[in-house]
């Protein structure tokens, strides 16, 4: 008899920390993004994707509205809005 | 095959046909000895071991925590000071569910410094979730080690294991012991298969951080193998009867218990010096008897209830203390009565042979003697009183 | 999602930046990698049971033994015979390192174990509420080291720990921070292929205890590279084989967007103090642009 003991890899999946977010969640314009990738590797969580210009994204259902992708955007392409107003 | 030994030898004879791929200690009187030969061993390439010289002890039983986890079988020892230093590895290693195996020569803690033998380090490690056994003499030390490496690593256990040698006494001292074949060990002992372990094929997240919704369970967990070795215990020592010759309980010895009136318990070397007296009382009509206990964790409360419920007389020997309250061995001993239906009339406590004293014939023959009068608490054999009188103005 | 070896889900502060520097790291070491963590932020928020957020085989112990577990998996994979096919990296932040755990670090070092070490250095003891470390730099505000009406914060320098891992005589040593993730990419692939101890550490910014808005993670990292105050630079068998130049910016820049130097900024005194440290690196280790007009 064990207990609790270990975790499974990636887990942490389960754990939604969209609810989170308070103020703020990025918006992705689509309009001047080069592909650059730096909103993925800066990311935090990880939940930033995409291939190709213009097709960025971020999982809503994790995102913390931290806004260093908007800040580290070199084509300001991601806009922080309001956590009410979204579309 | 037959060999006259120094403890530590034989003990690092044993741990070389078990076969730990790594080892890991810090030096520390009076260990030493056992770490060097295994230290030579390796070096004369008799061993396939990885050999970590660390920094500290709390270092030593951190690379065996991390060998083991990696599904590696290890192998570390210390003594006092060294297994405080440790402990709290200890206590993270019994929690983590790691077989980790190690032998500590019993040693006297600080302060005052003092290298001789007692049970006060061990004794105090007792709380930590890892399987303590005493050993009685060289060749007792050498079979729990076995003993400890299949226990430990049985797929419904996976607890630490903790194989105390009185320092010095059955460290350094000599005896004509059966050293086993390799073929013998590899019968009784396979090859160390984890559970759970660090690889890249199959990644597990090892020591979580456990919130106050499950932290409880774990424990009891733990609570719970410590009492299921009660039962595995006896089997394995079956086993090993069945595979080297040699019989043991594995949890409790009775000498001369039969029809005696009163008896000591008690734990370690002490039992040899005991069992002489035993002998030459008994020689004269005394009807006298030990309990031995050989392991202190799990404690066998049945094991020892059912030895000694018909005795009218125990005295229970500590070489350790819970300094400000009952001797550690004697309380847990007279909690096994405590509401049954049979009780020894009267239980004494004795302290001796702190700090290497010499326990002496004549040390047993007086708490015979003494065992005579009211139940005695914690009372202290072989005080020297002038030293008392010291003062510091 | 992106695919990384680091998964979402974890409980960091929004913002983190030792996060962020925690995935830059494993992602560039890839899935044959063993994690050994100390206790800290990374470990807490990382595995909370029953989920963790490591894809890759990851062990925690105690607060100030990751370098000496990792010796005791690295020795088990050494014995198993697969030495050259996982990475073993050892991690804790900048208490667990420098402090309490500077003794197991010192003996993996000195011991030559093929281990990478990776110091995340968030200049003080944040999981136990933002307390001072020996890599807290000079007149920082924090908990155990207040600015008061008679205290201007911490009164001593940071431990230099590169160039005392450097002194025990190890293949690697590199200074890298979240700001630069393509250099702590690189830096960390460098690292696994040499054979020997390695030591890296990553500044590594937290809005908490830094107290700075979430989104100048990343920023802020940056200002204290092109200050000088956060030399960038690589040790390779014990010389100095590397540095990021950079056009000096005035120290004033990176302390004015932090609540922790707050207290300084009415300080010309302290910020002249402050601005020496940041000269003295610049010239000890050549960081100014050679091109740099002066």
């Amino acid at each position: 008899m064990f207990g609790p003991l270990i975790c499974k890899p990636g887990s942490s999946k389960s754990n939604k920390t969209g609810p989170w977010r308070t103020e703020s969640r990025p918006k992705f314009l689509k309009k001047n993004c080069i592909a650059c990738n730096m909103c993925v590797a800066a990311c935090p969580e990880s939940c930033i994707s995409g291939q190709g210009k213009n097709t960025y994204e971020v999982d809503l259902a994790y995102c913390k509205g931290c806004g260093i992708c908007a800040a580290v955007c070199p084509k300001k392409d991601i806009e922080m809005i309001k956590e009410e107003g979204a579309e | 095959m037959k060999e006259l030994l120094e403890g530590s030898m034989a003990v690092a004879e044993i741990v070389r046909l078990c076969k730990p791929g790594v080892i890991s200690a810090y030096p520390i009187t009076p260990q030493t000895h056992i770490v060097e030969e295994l230290a030579q061993i390796v070096a004369d390439g008799r061993l396939n071991a990885q050999f970590v010289n660390v920094e500290s002890e709390h270092s030593a039983a951190s690379v065996v925590l991390g060998a083991v986890a990696t599904g590696v079988r290890a192998y570390t020892a210390t003594s006092s000071q060294g297994l405080f230093y440790m402990a709290e590895v200890l206590y993270n290693i019994a929690g983590m569910r790691l077989p980790v195996i190690m032998t500590t020569a019993a040693r006297a803690i600080s302060a005052p410094i003092n290298i001789w033998n007692d049970h006060q380090d061990v004794v105090s490690l007792r709380d930590s979730g890892w399987i303590q056994f005493h050993a009685e003499d060289i060749q007792e030390a050498m079979d729990l080690h076995l003993i400890a490496y299949r226990l430990g690593e049985d797929r419904s256990i996976m607890l630490p294991v903790m194989v105390c040698m009185d320092g010095f006494i059955l460290t350094h001292g000599m005896e004509t012991v059966d050293m086993p074949s390799q073929e013998q060990v590899d019968k009784f002992l396979s090859p160390y298969k984890a559970p759970y372990k660090l690889d890249v094929e199959n990644p597990l997240t090892l020591g979580p951080l456990v919130d106050p919704e499950y932290y409880m369970e774990a424990r009891f967990a733990l609570n719970k193998t410590q009492e299921e070795a009660l039962a595995l215990i006896p089997k394995l020592t079956a086993e090993f009867a069945k595979v080297f010759g040699r019989t043991y309980n594995g949890l409790v010895e009775g000498y001369q218990l039969k029809d005696a009136e009163k008896v000591i318990v008690a734990m370690g070397s002490v039992c040899g010096t005991i069992k002489e007296v035993i002998d030459e009382l008994r020689a004269k009509g005394k009807k006298v008897g030990l309990l031995k206990v050989t392991s202190l964790r799990p404690f066998p409360v049945n094991a020892i209830y059912d030895a000694l419920k018909n005795i009218p007389k125990l005295a229970v020997i500590d070489r350790a203390l819970s300094l400000g309250s009952f001797a550690p061995l004697s309380a847990e001993v007279k909690a096994v009565f405590f509401g049954k239906p049979k009780q020894p009339k009267n239980i004494s406590s004795f302290v001796v042979g702190l700090g290497g004293r010499d326990i002496t014939k004549d040390s047993i023959k007086e708490i015979f003697r003494l065992m005579n009068g009211k139940d005695k608490q914690a009372e202290f054999i072989d005080l020297k009183p002038e030293l008392l009188k010291e003062s510091y103005e | 999602m992106s695919k990384t070896l680091f998964a979402p889900g974890h409980t960091a502060c929004a913002g983190c930046g030792q996060s962020m520097a925690a995935r830059l790291v494993l992602d560039a070491a890839g899935p044959n990698t063993i994690i050994v963590n100390n206790t800290g932020c990374l470990e807490v928020f990382s595995t909370k049971y029953p989920e963790s957020c490591w894809e890759v085989p990851f062990i925690h112990s105690l607060f100030e033994n990751a370098a000496a577990v990792a010796s005791g998996v690295e020795s088990a994979i050494k014995y198993l015979g697969k030495a050259d096919q996982v990475n073993i990296i050892a991690q804790g932040g900048d208490g667990s390192s420098a402090d309490i755990g500077l003794q197991a670090l010192s003996g993996m070092l000195e011991r030559g174990h093929n281990i990478l070490y990776v110091c995340y250095d968030n200049e003080a003891y944040m999981n136990t509420g933002v307390q001072r470390s020996g890599l807290t730099p000079f007149d920082t505000n924090t908990t155990t080291s207040p600015a008061g009406a008679v205290s201007i914060g911490n009164l001593r320098p940071k431990k230099p720990m590169p160039e005392i891992a450097n002194a025990h005589g190890i293949p690697y040593v590199a200074v890298a921070s979240s700001g630069f993730g393509q250099d702590l990419q690189r830096k960390v692939k460098k690292a696994i292929s040499i054979k020997g101890p390695k030591y890296i550490q990553v500044h590594a910014p937290c809005p908490l205890g830094w107290r700075h808005e979430t989104n100048m993670t990343l920023q802020v990292a940056k200002l204290a590279v092109e200050t000088g105050l956060y030399p960038l630079v690589e040790y390779e068998n014990g010389v100095l084989s590397g540095r990021r130049q950079i056009t000096p910016k005035p120290v004033e820049e990176y302390l004015k967007v932090q609540g922790r130097f707050k207290h300084l900024l009415n300080k010309p005194e302290e910020i002249r103090k402050i601005q020496e440290i940041a000269d003295n690196n610049i010239r000890k280790y050549g960081l100014k642009s050679e091109t740099q007009q002066v």
